[in-house]
């Protein structure tokens, strides 16, 4: 020590004492869980919860960011036309995609199901596809087809006789089709999780129910959609978040036109903050549905762990 | 053999390393480090040209060089940058398009010095430059050729004269005087883009929320006079301009294509390729590629300016600039390098090497040969540049507002969504109410 006094020295029965305290910490199953956790949560503290948090400081400061304004943000998009519109669109595009996803998905999954194990895989893996294909890249065929002077669809349609449409320069067109890749794109996602969901159900309570003379459409609401309901809510809510924060269709699709009738949150946050350069209103776009969504997970995610335990029992 | 090291022998060598610094050893990056983001041309041999003067400038000045090329595809350069800004950490200096140099003024370091080094040499660039780059009457970024570009109309010779009596290689010939001048106005531009339209070769101009778009749509504008937000910063869409413009406005989207609304910057360039439009406001690069993928088309692609309203001639403009971030660690060769790419001699070595594409933003290199020469046809661009007798004046689309609402302006695509709300069938009120509720959001 720098003044010279000495260093009083731990006697051995203490050292001792500290060595036996830490490695009945470290052979703690939870102590080991969070080490073997702390990589992941070192990654999703770094990437997602700052990045989300450091969004949401932006979002409160003035254009220049030179300037605390508390919700002023938020409050100047809701008197916006524009951003109504913005949200009216997005979750249209969110609400009934996902709709039709789940819907789609679960007809495939039952499907699926009463094909023999050997011939499934090959369909699983077909129907796998537009989910493995980077969307970007998939949704640039779409492009092709619905493109606004070489639209494939169109050179079939006229050479049928009829006339064109023009898929990506009206609204409601432009949507529909910005919805429909969505739903080609995330449908065998939902089949593969109600599939795997499907092969949970006990085999003995359909037996039941047929000697019960219980028909398909009665075994499918009484016996599937409760046993699987849980699979159905997360997959549903997971897919919402996704489905909600989309950039990519719409960004290769219409770039959110014709008149701005096809922009969803996701690209219109890109344009005013990062083409326009209103960093702060970009990040209060892309913030604006975070607390609804959030409500939502909570009452999902309380719904299925309610649904876990009592399933437990 | 062991090597004995003695008291006498350490405190030699000691000295000698304490003294090595004193001696300057010239090397390939004695003079430190400088990075650079640039424009990744669309005309690949600017890159090579960029990249051969990036070597010259480091060998010549012993700096090691860092040159990144970024594409302004999906918006590479634009999201780095703003990466970049916000880090407040990346590379010494950066390209920035014409609306990024306005949105990171205060991130910069003044260029003053260069500017004023520059100008003996070159004199000073035009006036969409100083809009653009000044701040509070200082240089923030210096104005380059690289990637900047002139966006007139670029029009198929044979279907303007079989199709609307109009020869432009004789109205705007390649020589210094354009004998068709005087009758080039809106009205003929009209009366071209109807008989053009009836022989099912459109104008291929985009109504969508595009670069493309929001240049011919704000060159439209500017000839009538027409300000969305004028200088101050006051909203004056309701004003006699305005609705004149949208009056014109009205009968010519009746001729441009159906899909008009969901162009891309790229569609325009792909219907005049592939022969389907008579007449695009592009830069030579859909020319070039017509040379190359449909030969009898390219050969018979003219450019020329664009028509004059009764408020003028108004050329649209991309424009490009470097500028140095205050967080730079190495300004000095920084500046110097952006200099040094800026001199006359480089930056038409770069145009010869983009097809005359690059358009440098100094009235004093509009002599350029490459322009002459291109072809074919020979003389093509001779009329692409802003040349004198042409009285046209450079145009940003969105100018005169001030930039952060010019920004919002362009990139929102208010004015060709304007013309594509009249295009469904929108009343001219309706539509200014519209611009009039969506401008003030850009006021905040």
């Amino acid at each position: 020590m720098a003044d010279g006094s000495p260093v009083a020295a731990d006697p051995p029965s203490r050292v001792r004492r500290r060595r036996s305290g830490m490695r009945r910490l470290l052979q703690r199953r939870s102590t080991v869980g969070v080490l073997f956790c702390l990589p992941m949560i070192v990654l999703i503290g770094g990437l997602v919860l700052y990045p989300a948090c450091y969004a949401l400081y932006l979002a409160m400061l003035n254009r220049r960011m030179t300037q605390f304004v508390g919700l002023g943000n938020f409050a100047f998009l809701l008197q916006r036309q524009t951003f109504r519109l913005v949200i009216f669109q997005s979750c249209l595009f969110a609400v009934s995609a996902v709709l039709l996803k789940a819907f789609f998905g679960f007809i495939l999954a039952h499907l699926m199901s009463n094909i023999p194990s050997g011939r499934q895989r090959i369909w699983r893996g077909l129907l796998l596809v537009p989910w493995v294909i980077p969307l970007a890249l998939s949704t640039l065929g779409w492009w092709w087809l619905f493109d606004p002077s070489y639209s494939a669809f169109n050179y079939v349609l006229q050479d049928l006789g009829f006339a064109p449409i023009p898929w990506l320069g009206v609204a409601w067109p432009a949507r529909l089709c910005m919805i429909t890749v969505n739903v080609w794109f995330g449908t065998s996602f939902f089949m593969i999780m109600y599939l795997a969901a499907l092969k949970s159900v006990p085999e003995q309570l359909y037996e039941a129910a047929s000697i019960d003379g219980a028909g398909t459409f009665q075994k499918m609401f009484y016996i599937t959609v409760p046993m699987i309901r849980n699979i159905i809510s997360v997959t549903v809510l997971y897919s919402l978040i996704v489905t909600f924060s989309n950039f990519d269709i719409v960004r290769i699709l219409t770039n959110g036109g014709p008149e701005d009738k096809t922009h969803v949150f996701a690209t219109y946050a890109f344009q005013v903050g990062i083409q326009s350069g209103d960093i702060p209103l970009g990040a209060s776009v892309s913030l604006f549905m975070f607390p609804l969504l959030a409500v939502f997970a909570y009452f999902v995610l309380r719904n299925v762990t309610r649904r876990g335990k009592e399933m437990a029992l | 053999m062991v090597s004995k090291v003695t008291r006498r022998r350490a405190l030699k060598i000691g000295a000698a390393a304490s003294a090595l610094p004193l001696v300057h050893i010239r090397t390939a990056g004695a003079a430190g480090k400088v990075s650079i983001v640039f424009y990744d041309a669309w005309v690949p041999a600017g890159n090579i040209a960029l990249k051969k003067q990036v070597d010259a400038f480091a060998e010549k000045n012993k700096v090691e060089v860092q040159a990144d090329f970024l594409s302004t595809a999906n918006n590479q350069i634009v999201i780095t940058e703003n990466a970049e800004a916000q880090a407040k950490a990346g590379h010494d200096a950066y390209s920035f398009a014409t609306w990024e140099a306005p949105s990171h003024l205060d991130d910069l370091e003044p260029m003053d010095d260069v500017m004023a080094r520059l100008a003996p040499k070159i004199g000073q660039p035009n006036a969409t430059a100083a809009y653009l780059a000044k701040k509070d009457g200082h240089w923030m970024a210096v104005p380059t050729s690289s990637g900047a570009q002139v966006k007139g109309p670029c029009g198929r010779i044979s279907i303007l004269r079989d199709a609307a009596g109009l020869d432009v290689t004789k109205m705007f010939p390649a020589s210094p005087s354009s004998p068709g001048l005087d009758t080039w106005n809106w009205d003929t531009f009209l009366k071209a883009a109807e008989a053009c339209a009836k022989v099912g070769k459109p104008f291929g101009i985009g109504l969508g929320t595009t670069g493309d778009s929001s240049d011919s749509a704000g060159c439209l504008f500017a000839s009538f006079g027409a300000e969305l937000v004028n200088a101050k910063g006051d909203l004056t869409v309701r004003t006699d301009a305005v609705r004149q413009a949208l009056e014109y406005a009205q009968r010519l989207v009746k001729f441009l294509p159906s899909n008009a609304v969901s162009y891309d910057d790229a569609s325009n360039n792909r219907v005049l390729i592939s022969g389907q439009s008579a007449l695009i406001f592009n830069p030579p690069s859909a020319w070039a590629v017509a040379v190359h993928d449909n030969p009898p088309v390219g050969a018979d692609c003219w450019h020329f300016p664009p028509p004059a309203g009764p408020k003028g001639r108004f050329v649209p403009i991309a424009a490009y600039f470097w500028g140095v971030w205050k967080f730079a660690k190495n300004k000095s060769a920084a500046k110097d390098l952006i200099e040094y790419l800026s001199q006359r001699e480089q930056s038409e070595e770069r145009c010869n090497a983009t097809m005359g594409y690059d358009m440098p933003p100094w009235p004093s290199m509009m002599d350029f040969k490459v322009w002459e020469t291109e072809g074919p046809p020979q003389g093509t661009l001779y009329n692409y540049p802003i040349r004198p007798w042409h009285k046209d004046v450079p145009l940003v689309s969105g100018s005169p507002a001030p930039p952060s609402i010019g920004v919002e302006i362009y990139n929102r695509g208010t004015m060709p969504t304007m013309m594509a709300k009249l295009l469904s069938g929108q009343s001219i009120n309706d539509v200014m109410a519209w611009a009039e509720n969506e401008l003030e959001g850009f006021k905040r």
